[in-house]
């Protein structure tokens, strides 16, 4: 047994740390370490350097234009990555259609799509979500009906879709749609790749409680969709959502950004005072700080054991979204609360990137409530924390 | 014991309650908080009609001659309401320094106004250093002949922008943190030399940045006696601290409330997801947390008014605590099971949890009060 990263693995690090250090833009990393608001522009250009250092599609296989690392890698470049401020590289695109794709989609699929996701000309969005169906996802409603055409045939899709992040950047999302109501649940859904600028889609913002436009509604409203944008077969879009969750699960435990935030944390814990003390040195609040310190060294290794481990990451990954998860959280809610009565004041203009005007209290104090608020997003999305647990004690504990 | 409030107590949350619950809806209060001052003349007026802007002063000053208890029942209900308007700084905070410091011709001219409704007052106690203690005050009051001379700047003011008067805390004498030597001063707002940057909160309401520049006051402005103000500072801060949590308790119930009802009615799996276990037993912690948190801001309203100080800090700091972690835990767990709906803006539960969230922020947090509970024993 040997828990350091093996020579290869270290310089891999280095040559990673180095690479975004000089390249990553500095407005950028600027808005992601002083949580700033991010626009398109932002993960574009991010995404663009990437693509040009060869390095956007760490989990594609190389035949696509992917680096095929090792789980290994892919955590020790989204570690530095995520340490040094870099914004996460969208995963709707690169990470979740992607393999679907290159599994189960068309030859005409992967050559039109693959090489658009790698270059960021295409924005995708994630359409699994409706009004009626979140945790019980198998129950779908938005219908796509087959029409046999002359001029070609398609999918006519009625419905919506909801909770779509950053769907208002979008010009493609994957859906999972009813195309047969007549099976049971989970065979009639089919996995529908839509081009959201066809008339009948309309996409309305839903704002969060920090006040931000980062979900949407996304309505269909008798959209035509050509039938060669279906993947797979009809009926198996269960079966590639399915296939598709076992690959964002490792990504999920935000280790190097927790890492990010908890020296954060400590810096600021640092300068704000109690009884003129720094609250730092107070033992009520810096044992909660080494709280959460230490179920991040334990999370840490329990992501490389499951990253190390030979079979494909099973249900037990789903620890990795719980903790993961709570540790983003409970950073939020110390760094809120280490700023006093200044996680009050609430200016959602200050945190454009760049916003000029006068600051109320310390300049890391602004964004706190707001971003712990926002936070709470983490134990709902990507499968909520509930079931989560309810998968462990299925599949994991047989209970 | 007797935990039962009298008809005429409960007459007036009664009707507090029926104002709210009809005049008073998510709509409505959106627009409230979207207006330029960020709440409503037409509310306060209301308030002042239904004479719970007077309540716990005496008859002599304009008011109804009310006991803390009354208080506590007003802001229960504007905390079922997450009512925006400015009682907690004007009517509690602000009355209860003027009440408790203020020399009768100042409480006679100034809470009579409160109750009317004419007048509102902020607290300018918090200062950039000074995170929950209220001992270190920074700003100075120099004597200059008569009168004294302001400077400092005081921070996140509740209502400070609003307000006409404000209650301020100054240093007569001695260092930053000392505990003799801070006096207490009634400022017009709009005297020369007041800098005020108003500015939204989180949960909704308004506060500000108060600077003063040379600020020049009469001997009139003096509340209470010089130098010697820490402990009526305490004692006021004690009686809003109640009132918060007598507030929070109303949110609780309230968010409680909408979050049962939801578990109850939204479907998945062909099921309302209350019929999960694993929800039920959150949301009958969730219940506990409020019943625990009700029981510690009764006794705060009572015990608030204890003539023995250790008595009334461990009992009031109790309250806060207890309160603090409720909330949070009550705010977070109505959030997640809401699901998706719980982060969004226009669904009353997270407004519920964001202002039990700031509440935890005010007049001092968790962890604050677990040192204060301590040190009283
Ligand atoms: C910020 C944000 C971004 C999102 N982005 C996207 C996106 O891009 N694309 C997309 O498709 N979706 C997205 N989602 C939707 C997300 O996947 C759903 O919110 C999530 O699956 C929960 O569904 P729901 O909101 O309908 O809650 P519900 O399923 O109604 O759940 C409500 C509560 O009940 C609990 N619950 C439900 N069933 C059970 C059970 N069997 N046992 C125990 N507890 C249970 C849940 O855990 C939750 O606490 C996003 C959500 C958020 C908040």
């Amino acid at each position: 047994m040997d828990l350091n990263y093996t020579k290869e693995e270290q310089a891999f690090r280095e040559e990673v740390r180095s690479f975004v250090s000089e390249n990553l833009p500095k407005d950028i990393s600027d808005k992601v370490l002083h949580h700033k608001r991010l626009v398109k522009d932002d993960w574009v250009r991010w995404q663009k350097i990437l693509y040009k250092k060869g390095w956007v599609a760490p989990n594609w296989p190389k035949e696509y234009g992917g680096c095929a690392w090792s789980p290994i890698q892919q955590h020790i470049f989204d570690e530095e990555c995520g340490y040094l401020g870099a914004p996460r590289v969208m995963p709707f695109g690169l990470v979740m259609v992607a393999p679907v794709i290159q599994n189960f989609g068309s030859k005409w699929q992967k050559e039109y799509y693959l090489p658009r996701i790698l270059s960021s000309e295409d924005w995708w969005a994630q359409g699994y979500s409706e009004p009626g169906s979140g945790s019980d996802l198998a129950s779908v409603k938005t219908k796509a009906q087959f029409v046999k055409s002359a001029q070609g045939d398609h999918y006519i899709v009625d419905g919506q879709k909801t909770w779509t992040t950053l769907g208002q950047y979008a010009n493609m999302i994957f859906c999972l749609v009813r195309t047969d109501t007549t099976v049971k649940k989970q065979e009639g859904i089919s996995f529908l790749l839509i081009d959201m600028t066809s008339p009948g889609v309309t996409v309305r913002p839903i704002i969060t409680l920090d006040e931000e436009h980062e979900v949407n509604e996304v309505f269909f409203d008798n959209v035509k969709v050509p039938a060669e944008n279906m993947v797979g077969e009809a009926g198996k879009g269960w079966t590639y959502a399915k296939f598709l969750l076992g690959h964002e699960r490792t990504g999920i435990a935000r280790v190097g950004e927790s890492k990010r935030e908890l020296e954060q944390l400590k810096a600021i814990a640092t300068k704000q005072l109690r009884n003129g003390k720094p609250l730092m040195e107070d033992p009520r609040f810096r044992d909660r700080v080494t709280d959460v310190e230490v179920e991040l060294m334990a999370l840490e290794i329990t992501l490389l054991r499951v990253l190390s481990s030979r079979t494909k990451p099973g249900p037990e990954a789903s620890i990795l979204k719980i903790k993961g998860t709570d540790i983003q959280q409970a950073l939020t809610e110390l760094t809120m609360e280490a700023v006093g009565p200044y996680a009050l004041p609430f200016r959602p203009e200050a945190r454009a990137g760049d916003w000029k005007g006068e600051p109320v209290g310390p300049a890391y104090a602004g964004s706190a409530a707001a971003v712990y608020f926002n936070y709470r997003k983490t134990s709902i999305y990507g499968g909520s924390n509930e079931i989560q647990r309810n998968i462990i004690s299925q599949m994991v504990l047989g209970l | 014991m007797d935990f039962v409030i009298s008809d005429e107590q409960q007459q007036l949350r009664d009707s507090l309650q029926k104002y709210i619950t009809k005049e008073y809806g998510f709509e409505a209060r959106k627009a409230i908080i979207a207006s330029k001052q960020g709440f409503s003349d037409k509310v306060w007026a209301q308030f002042a009609e239904m004479g719970i802007l007077g309540v716990a002063f005496d008859e002599a000053h304009g008011g109804f001659g009310g006991t803390s208890v009354d208080t506590m029942l007003v802001m229960n209900e504007l905390g079922r309401g997450i009512v925006v308007e400015p009682y907690f700084s004007t009517v509690v905070l602000g009355g209860s320094l003027i009440d408790l410091a203020g020399s009768e011709a100042q409480k006679q001219a100034v809470l009579s106004e409160v109750a009317q409704g004419k007048l509102l007052l902020a607290a300018a106690l918090g200062e950039p250093n000074s995170r929950y203690e209220l001992n270190c005050v920074e700003t100075t009051a120099k004597r200059d002949g008569a009168g004294y001379v302001l400077d400092g700047h005081k921070a996140v003011v509740l209502h400070g922008e609003s307000a006409d008067k404000l209650v301020v805390s100054a240093r007569t004498a001695g260092g930053a943190r000392d505990a003799k030597g801070i006096s207490l001063f009634l400022v017009d707002k709009k005297s020369a030399g007041v800098a005020v940057q108003g500015y939204r909160t989180i949960d909704g309401m308004r506060a500000a940045e108060i600077k003063f520049a040379k600020v020049k006051v009469g001997a009139d402005a003096v509340l209470g006696e010089v130098d010697a103000a820490l402990p009526v500072l305490e004692r006021a801060s004690d009686f809003a601290v109640t009132a918060l949590c007598a507030e929070a308790v109303g949110a609780m119930e309230a968010l409680n409330a909408a979050t049962f009802e939801y578990l109850k009615t939204r479907q998945q799996f062909g099921r309302p997801i209350g019929s999960f276990q694993a929800l039920q037993h959150r949301a009958v912690d969730m219940m506990i947390h409020c019943e625990q948190s009700r029981s510690l801001a009764l006794l705060a309203s009572i015990k608030v008014q204890s003539e023995d100080p250790n008595e009334r800090k461990r009992t009031v700091s109790a309250a806060k605590i207890h309160i603090g972690r409720s909330g949070r835990v009550i705010g977070e767990e109505a959030i997640q099971l809401h699901g998706g709906m719980g982060v969004s803006n226009e669904l009353a539960a997270g407004h519920y949890a964001k202002r039990l969230a700031m509440i935890n922020a005010t007049l001092g947090d968790v962890e604050h009060h677990a040192e204060r509970f301590a040190s009283a024993a």
